[in-house]
């Protein structure tokens, strides 16, 4: 991916980059609809405490195992709970662990890219073998050693998802990070005096950003779906929490009886995680439009 | 090429170390005294002394990781703290269900995900090609313990045609496989797609096509051979994903395997397993990738004649 440059068009003005990226990500009919959704499910969330029509946790054992109905649009669950407004509290959870856990996971690792690609030397080589120390456990696996290491819970889980994610944006940073420091205007700042973490936060910070957005985006999904993953294991959000991992491994049990339970907590992760993927594609394909084929 | 493959093969070394490194360290970054860990929480102090004199924690740490990485080369890797049995016994049992459950999914995901990738870039634009990307991006975003619980209740719970799960015959292999699979095969076609583009726009291909070669010969023969070989490097890439996903999987569909063992260890803080556990995935995980460089120089005529 190479950074935004001013483009010319047909008439010969030229279009400031962020136009010209608004411009062509506008024009991504599937992106729209996942921003779309996406806005709504965060305004849903923030507000679910009036949104929700039952209290999450309440428990109503007269109307225990309910399949869907007018009253409760989800079903009930085995307390008798609206399944319906656990996914709405649910998604409180989800969209919290997965924002924290890639903007703590993007702030450490694109000041580590930075730092590694701006300086070089002994500091890249470390950075850069700390990047692979931490690839070299696969996926999930980092996450559950650090849950091993902390002990289970939803807090825990949004370090080490953060942790899992910071090598990815360091590679991105430091590599973004190596053409900029070629670039004209940071020899310039260097010539007429700049410090050296001025000249990283003014002037090449900015420069990383559009690739660290598109990433962001994407990264989000992976990291609901790998939070989701942990509290259906048990390594996550703990019942009674409206986690929607932890109530679909809530629901197991009933599947045959009560299909409703594994129905729609799995549905809210396939759709949230979908939304995501698709924003990043897009917002990919609007960055870079050579990219658009692929 | 041989000096390639050795200094790859060298290169891996200092990340090895690393990982065993991080892994000693484990058990030393754990909240509370390690001796007392293994000695368990009913334990007097002289049995958490005695332990700790047995285990070597009184010695300093650069001699304990000596220790560490001399019992780790000859396969002794403790005692499981829940049966008191070796951990080496233990995952010994369990590593083949785990290692048959991934290639089978590495096997149906990549042919899969190769044809819709190929498929979707031939007919680039139409409707086999925008089947094939939403497939692939709903399968991107699928949670893959949603689609074993689907699968189980669809399969075994309703039709009665598959086991819940287990381990034995070849239907206990079709869900779990699947599920693993999917997200690969996801990947793959996305992946193979874009390579597969990228490489029709070359002058070879072109020519080919100028010269008369038939369309099925250009496709197979001359571009796909040539997608090969960044399709090669995803693939290995994707072993770590598989990795990984067999964790979650085999807790799906209860799978005697070393994912499951994984999860258990960690509900029940059984950390000689743990700590073996989590070095045995990223050295095969390095493995990989260092066989995948092996296979990359035979792919690419480029770096073997050099």
């Amino acid at each position: 991916m190479t950074a935004l440059s001013p483009t010319t068009d047909t008439v010969g003005k030229t279009r400031k980059p962020f136009a010209e990226f608004c411009r062509r990500f506008l024009r991504q009919k599937v992106a729209l609809l996942a921003l779309a959704f996406l806005v709504a499910l965060v305004f849903t969330a923030v507000f679910a405490p009036w949104v929700a029509p039952y209290d999450p946790s309440a428990p109503d054992y007269m109307n225990v195992l309910q399949g869907p109905s007018a009253a409760h649009w989800a079903g009930t669950d085995t307390y008798g709970r609206d399944i319906f407004s656990r996914i709405l509290w649910g998604a409180r959870i989800s969209l919290a662990v997965g924002f924290l856990s890639v903007t703590l996971g993007a702030i450490g690792g694109v000041g580590m890219g930075i730092v590694a690609g701006y300086y070089g030397g002994w500091t890249d080589s470390l950075v850069m073998r700390l990047c692979d120390l931490l690839l070299a456990f696969p996926g999930i696996l980092l996450a559950i050693a650090v849950i091993a290491i902390l002990g289970p819970g939803i807090t825990n889980v949004i370090y080490a998802v953060a942790i899992f994610s910071i090598p990815v944006f360091a590679r991105l940073a430091r590599g973004t990070t190596l053409q900029l420091k070629q670039a004209v205007y940071v020899d310039a700042a260097r010539a007429v005096g700049v410090a050296d973490p001025v000249i990283m936060l003014r002037h090449i910070l900015p420069g990383t950003l559009p690739n660290v957005i598109v990433y962001f985006s994407m990264r989000i999904g992976t990291s609901i779906l790998t939070a989701a993953a942990l509290s259906f294991i048990g390594l996550g959000a703990q019942p009674p929490s409206p986690e929607w991992g932890a109530m679909l491994a809530d629901g197991r049990t009933y599947m045959g009886v009560a299909d409703h339970l594994t129905l729609f907590p799995g549905l809210a992760i396939f759709l949230t995680v979908l939304g995501f993927n698709l924003l990043g594609d897009g917002l990919r394909d609007a960055l870079d439009p050579k990219l658009r084929s692929h | 090429m041989l000096s390639y493959l050795i200094k790859r093969l060298l290169g891996a070394i200092p990340v090895v170390l690393m990982v065993t490194l991080a892994v000693f360290a484990f058990v030393h970054l754990l909240p509370g005294d390690p001796a007392r860990l293994v000695a368990g929480p009913e334990a007097t102090a002289q049995d958490v002394e005695a332990v700790r004199t047995a285990l070597g924690l009184d010695k300093p740490l650069p001699q304990q990781f000596a220790t560490y990485l001399s019992n780790t080369v000859q396969g002794d890797f403790g005692t499981s703290l829940k049966t008191r049995r070796p951990v080496a016994e233990e995952i010994g049992m369990r590593l083949m269900p785990t290692i048959w459950l991934t290639v089978f999914a590495m096997v149906w995901a990549v042919a899969v995900g190769l044809l819709i990738g190929v498929i979707s870039a031939v007919r680039r634009g139409r409707w086999p090609d925008y089947t094939g990307m939403i497939v692939a991006v709903s399968g991107i975003s699928f949670p893959p313990f949603w689609l074993g619980l689907l699968l189980i209740n669809l399969f075994s719970v309703r039709l009665g045609w598959l086991p819940t799960g287990g381990y034995g015959t070849w239907q206990h292999f079709i869900m779990p496989s699947f599920t693993l699979g999917l997200g690969v095969a996801a990947v793959m076609a996305r992946f193979t797609r874009s390579a597969f583009i990228e490489i029709a726009r070359e002058d070879y291909v072109r020519t080919a096509r100028a010269k008369g070669v038939p369309e099925r010969r250009v496709i197979w023969r001359h571009s796909l051979r040539n997608a090969l070989i960044p399709i090669i490097t995803m693939v290995g890439l994707q072993f770590g994903f598989l990795l990984g996903g067999s964790i979650v999987v085999e807790s799906v569909f209860s799978w005697p395997g070393v994912g499951r063992l994984l999860v258990d260890s960690v509900s029940y803080r059984d950390y000689p397993v743990i700590q073996a556990l989590v070095l045995m995935f990223s050295l095969q995980f390095i493995l990989i990738n260092l066989l995948v460089d092996v296979l990359y120089v035979f792919a690419n005529p480029e770096i073997r004649y050099k």
